[in-house]
């Protein structure tokens, strides 16, 4: 078998990774003892892949490492099993369980805006909601269904119930159904009204 | 046996048992020991990024986030893969994401050359004066190594960076960039022999005049 240039550069690559059959590969070692050119663009490839493939290659910004452990550290590892860890641990669970409690128990300062409205129970007290003004209910942030968007306001779970917001059916769901129904004794306002609707209907 | 053999098969494998060890441990809830088990691969992960984005802020953030993920699938990783591997992929993976989120890298490829399966013809014959490893050692060669790549249009270069510097093979390149095993051949072809195109001009411009080479091994 004969090999003429085109051919063997078309193959060098799988010259050099070993991936030819033997009758062209022995072909190609008798082009290269004849053909200077070729022997020359076989020379530097394999000179390419070798400096290429160097570690030494790799550079790494300044400051790449330690930005990378501190990444990896802030969102990897948690306290380890030292009893001091222990420590801060069960801490820290008897002040969130202190903490819920509180919020459950929490009582509106206010009469609470709809008569057909539930409180909720064991919200998180620090949880972000959203309230509008003119309207009863408080929501997670981009419940579907907020009304008046462009005045909302943003406060904790805890506030919310304060002012007598109660929690929207639709997105506090997990947080209804168990409580206990106050009624705070005021009308049932215009706003909100097919939300109250569903309240009513669930809790017949 | 190839003729790349020691140079492919060879990748810095740090403590195989160590690191198997590592691997174990984390995947038993030793998180704080993940940072130590992919030191070793943060150039490597970096280079991979680099290649697909060509934006040190980019490549690092895209780096860190594929570390995150790593961690969090850690216990996805099979014992007879190789680590370094696994975590170029996800990296590679994680760089292609970024970039089709990212308009305005796309617009690189509009100036790519599509004729990829057209042959490519050497353009410099003269015989070629070895660049010896130990040149490395020095920062303006590596920058013209670097430089040298970087002209080179997105695809090859991909390639050329999973294959030969992170030393993947044809069929795990191929995996990792969502392109046939015959791509990643003829691109990589392609690749290489613009590369010894580039660094043999580089040679008559005198990028490489100051290096030290033995007497006699002036071949032209």
């Amino acid at each position: 078998m004969v090999v003429n240039c085109e051919h063997v550069w078309r193959e060098i690559s799988n010259y050099l990774e070993d991936d030819l059959d033997a009758t062209l590969r022995s072909a190609m070692e008798e082009h290269f003892r004849s053909c200077q050119h070729c022997k020359a663009v076989l020379d530097g490839t394999r000179n390419v892949i070798r400096l290429y493939g160097d570690d030494r290659m790799f550079e790494l910004p300044s400051g790449f490492s330690r930005r990378m452990e501190r990444r990896l550290t802030q969102n990897t590892v948690v306290h380890r099993g030292t009893w001091t860890g222990w420590l801060v641990a069960a801490a820290a669970l008897v002040l969130i369980a202190g903490s819920l409690r509180l919020a459950s128990s929490v009582t509106p300062d206010h009469p609470l805006k709809s008569e057909h409205a539930q409180p909720g129970k064991d919200i998180p007290p620090d949880m972000v909601v959203v309230v509008t003004v003119g309207a009863k209910l408080f929501h997670v942030p981009g419940c579907d269904f907020i009304h008046n968007k462009d005045k909302e306001r943003t406060l904790t779970a805890k506030e919310a119930l304060r002012e007598g917001y109660v929690p929207c059916l639709r997105c506090m769901r997990k947080y209804l159904n168990t409580a206990g129904v106050r009624r705070a004794g005021t009308n049932a306002e215009n706003d909100d009204e097919t939300q109250e609707e569903e309240i009513q209907a669930a809790l017949r | 046996m190839s003729e790349l053999s020691i140079v492919i098969d060879d990748p810095s494998r740090p403590g195989g048992t160590r690191e198997q060890d590592l691997i174990r441990r984390v995947q038993r809830g030793e998180k704080d020991l993940f940072y130590e088990l992919v030191r070793p691969y943060e150039r490597r992960v970096y280079a991979a990024a680099m290649a697909i984005l060509r934006n040190e802020a980019d490549a690092e953030d895209t780096c860190q986030e594929a570390m995150l993920k790593a961690f969090a699938h850690i216990q996805q990783f099979r014992a007879e893969a190789r680590f370094s591997t696994w975590l170029i992929q996800i990296t590679v993976n994680e760089a292609l994401m970024r970039r089709r989120r990212d308009r305005t890298v796309v617009m690189e490829g509009m100036a790519e050359h599509s004729d990829e399966e057209g042959n490519y013809t050497p353009r410099d014959f003269a015989d070629w004066r070895e660049i010896p490893s130990e040149a490395l050692e020095r920062k303006e060669v590596r920058q013209r190594l670097a430089e040298a790549l970087a002209a080179l249009d997105r695809k090859y270069r991909e390639v050329f960076v999973l294959r030969d510097m992170e030393h993947l093979n044809i069929q795990e390149t191929a995996e990792a960039l969502g392109i046939s095993t015959a791509s990643v051949k003829t691109r990589l072809l392609r690749a290489r022999l613009m590369l010894r195109d580039l660094l043999a001009s580089g040679w008559e411009r005198g990028w490489f005049s100051r290096l030290p080479f033995e007497k006699g091994s002036k071949p032209w």
